[in-house]
């Protein structure tokens, strides 16, 4: 059966064109980066390459361009390597309630160390307020960390009226874009941010690499100690091929952005308004400052597991929420920051689009979608037409 | 999914036009990195573009791809004789390193000691550095004799009760000398029996593994580190082996994968990548020490040959490493002479080749400033043939004269 993939916020595909500038990495040209000879030339060579070009892409300088072993890594790195470097400025760090897990387990973690931590709410749309921050901003804040776009219900947070702000005062901000890197375009000037993660396969990159970008005169404690590499930011023998493929990603997003998102964003608001015509659904998130390529909706008296099955049963492959905590049982931390009941945030199904989506596929879910709910409504106790 | 084509003959041995003519190329610096063996990418690609599912994705093409993870992490755990829930997939062997002593000296109650040797890769010395400026921690470092090894006796006679970690490499990566792990694991072993709170032993086998035995089933090992990259695997992966009662505190957090041990969405080509190049490193395993030996002896006989030759390597070293030194010879001259002639080895090790600065491992064997900067590495595949090693040891020979008569 050929699957409609509906599930691009979890992961793609590794493009055609990316596998093939990825390949001579591995054979023809594998020499070690750090190596001074032939064969490490020629990787190095592709290595700074891919590196000017995703520091273009994102208007950074070369050497502010740090790869990781992906977007968790990323946001890792900047977090507790901010926050251990600037300890002696002050123990207090800001970020949302909605943050990828990536996000608030180190926050956690630096919590436990001594850090104090702030977790500001969204409003029932998601969206982060500029003046609350403003208010939760203290003498002692040294970090502030708020995704760009929620992996979740895709909404855009106002990065660079919050980056106004803590540029003003003084305080470093990170920015996970690991969700909106291929759908928005991305500048870390006009953003305000000091550090941006990216992660290569949630835009048709290889997974296993990702990339930090740190703005010049920001310095981190590394989390991972040893060789010279990555300007002693990120130890450890670079993974060419896995760099060189994000990097071809990334420009190939980038060059494609204006043709390919309009089409993705119709396809999307396609399956919103064809979706909000089964009753009691609703639409998780602004509908307004939302990526491209996302839905979220809660479709009440379902639970989202049944849902999934069945929608996987018949070839549409879909989720509940962020790929990482599916096998969860608890509810979408993110749905309840929105104010969401159990029951509601239990029936939640997320759908998220790729470049290679067509209306077709898109005609399909609409028909196979209602059917099945009806199908499940019927059986919910709780459930009366 | 695009057509993946796969060059079968083997790049180190390459056919290379330069200004000369046509000449042949010969890759000597297997300890730096390896390419990926064909089967490895043959098996990798399929993960990219068409099963390319998220492990944790609640679909088909996700489930797909965590039971991969799991034939993946079984089949490289039954290799090792250990338990799957004890492998934790990595970024490489530079964060298996950091996760074993890093990971280990933060999940403790207070700062304790670490025993560590003079020649340990820069991944796990600077770790133990870092420990030690920030976190309050203690490092002893062993010394080693002029053969690369550290004597058991003087690791017995460390051991003090604020020992909470022991980390030593089995193979070196500049030297190759192999430490003798059933004596240290016999010491610590020992220790413990005599000790409320166990000494854990780390062992960076990165240089070691799939190359010289090693027996997780029958030592006292608690955390043992292995690199993708050095085996004919793709860099970007390696994985820890993490004794089941060893806590470790992540380096990274986030969705939990790994069993809490390191977040982030599975490396899954890779971690196939890896699995396959273990396997085809597994199936060569019993001719493979054999006939890297022989190609060692080969070449070393006949570079000894050479007037002012001297091996930094111990005779009882791993197979695949040779250490090397040309008296009145700047390696990095040399090097650069090979290089012309496509001949491609190291000088010291390639992490630290980048700096400006003796290697402290040939510091450790003794050797003075003038020696170390002659050193220069040869790394062997069981892939070269004879022939190979007699035609870049023809090369050797004559670049060798060639830099003694200009800058002699």
């Amino acid at each position: 059966m050929k699957v409609v993939y509906l599930d691009h916020a979890a992961t793609t595909p590794v493009r055609a064109e990316v596998i093939e500038a990825m390949l001579p990495y591995f054979r023809d040209k594998f020499g070690n980066a750090s190596s001074v000879y032939g064969f490490g030339r020629e990787a190095r060579k592709a290595l700074d390459d891919a590196r000017q070009k995703t520091a273009d892409i994102l208007n950074a300088g070369f050497n502010e361009i740090v790869f990781t072993g992906g977007g968790s890594e990323a946001n890792n790195l900047a977090i507790k390597g901010a926050a251990w470097e600037y300890r002696h400025k002050g123990g207090h760090i800001i970020t949302s309630g909605i943050e990828h897990h990536a996000v608030l387990h180190p926050m956690q973690q630096l919590e436990k160390e001594g850090y104090e931590v702030t977790y500001l709410p969204v409003d029932d749309q998601g969206l982060i307020s500029v003046e609350e921050f403003a208010n939760a901003v203290r003498e002692d804040t040294i970090l502030v960390s708020f995704m760009h776009a929620n992996n979740e219900i895709g909404v855009i947070e106002p990065i660079a009226q919050i980056g106004a702000i803590t540029k003003e005062r003084g305080i470093l901000f990170h920015t996970d874009a690991v969700q909106a890197a291929g759908m928005l375009d991305i500048d870390v000037k006009k953003l305000n941010v000091d550090m941006l993660s990216l992660s290569a396969h949630k835009f048709y990159g290889p997974k296993g690499v990702g990339a930090l970008y740190v703005r010049k005169g920001v310095r981190l404690v590394p989390l991972i100690h040893g060789g010279s590499h990555e300007s002693r930011r990120r130890a450890g023998t670079e993974n060419v091929a896995g760099i060189v493929g994000l990097a071809k990603a990334l420009e190939l997003a980038d060059a494609e952005r204006e043709a390919v998102v309009p089409k993705i964003q119709r396809l999307r608001d396609r399956l919103i308004d064809g979706i909000l015509q089964i009753p009691n659904t609703r639409l998780n998130g602004s509908r307004e400052q939302r990526l491209p390529n996302n839905i979220n909706v809660s479709i009440e008296f379902i639970e989202g597991e049944s849902l999934l099955l069945n929608l996987d049963l018949m070839g549409i492959a879909a989720s509940s929420g962020s790929a990482c905590t599916s096998g969860s049982l608890d509810p979408s931390h993110v749905l309840m920051a929105l104010g969401l009941t159990h029951e509601v945030a239990h029936g939640s199904l997320r759908l998220t689009l790729g470049r290679d989506n067509t209306d077709a596929e898109i005609d399909y879910v609409l028909e196979i979608l209602p059917p099945i709910v009806q199908r499940l409504r019927e059986m919910s106790p709780l459930y009366s037409s | 999914m695009p057509k993946v084509s796969v060059t079968p003959q083997l790049t180190y041995a390459r056919i290379n036009k330069n200004k000369e003519g046509i000449c042949l190329e010969v890759y000597l610096d297997h300890s730096a990195t390896t390419p990926v063996d064909p089967e490895v990418v043959e098996a990798m690609a399929p993960y990219w573009s068409l099963h390319f599912g998220n492990p944790s994705s609640p679909h088909r093409l996700g489930v797909e791809a965590e039971s991969v993870l799991t034939q993946c992490r079984r089949f490289i755990a039954q290799t090792m004789q250990v338990n799957p829930n004890e492998i934790v997939f990595t970024s490489g062997g530079t964060e298996s390193n950091n996760l074993a002593i890093l990971g280990y000296a933060r999940a403790q109650y207070k700062p304790g000691r670490i025993i560590t040797t003079s020649i340990e890769h820069p991944s796990v010395l600077n770790p133990i550095s870092y420990l030690r400026a920030n976190l309050g921690w203690q490092a002893t470092k062993l010394p080693v004799n002029s053969h690369g090894k550290i004597d058991p006796a003087d690791l017995a006679g460390a051991i003090s009760p604020d020992t909470s970690l022991v980390s030593i490499m089995l193979v070196n990566n500049e030297i190759g000398s192999i430490q003798d792990l059933a004596a240290i694991s016999e010491i610590i072993a020992a220790a413990n029996r005599k000790r409320r709170q166990k000494i854990v032993f780390h062992v960076d086998a990165c240089q070691a593994f799939g190359t010289v035995p090693i027996d997780l089933a029958g030592l006292q090992i608690d955390l043992l580190s292995i690199s993708s990259h050095k085996i004919f695997g793709p860099k970007g992966i390696g994985l820890l082996y993490v004794k089941t009662g060893i806590h470790l505190q992540p380096l990274l957090f986030g969705g939990g994968q790994e069993g809490g041990l390191r977040s982030g969405t599975e490396n899954l080509p890779a971690i196939v990548g890896l699995a396959k190049a273990v396997q085809l490193a597994m199936t060569g395993f019993p001719h493979r020490a054999p006939a890297l030996a022989e190609l060692r002896s080969r070449l070393v006989t006949r570079l000894m040959q050479i007037p002012g030759t001297f091996c930094n390597s111990p005779p009882d070293g791993a197979p695949h490493i040779v250490s090397i030194r040309y008296e009145g010879v700047k390696a990095e001259v040399l090097v650069h002479f090979l290089e012309q002639k496509g001949v491609y080895l190291s000088m010291g090790a390639a992490c630290s080749s980048r700096k400006n600065k003796a290697s402290h491992v040939l510091q450790a064997i003794g050797l003075s400033p003038d020696q170390a900067s002659s050193t220069v590495r040869i790394g062997l595949s069981p892939k070269l043939s004879p022939e190979q090693i007699d035609y870049a040891c023809d090369i050797i020979e004559a670049s060798v004269r060639e830099v003694r008569d200009i800058y002699g």
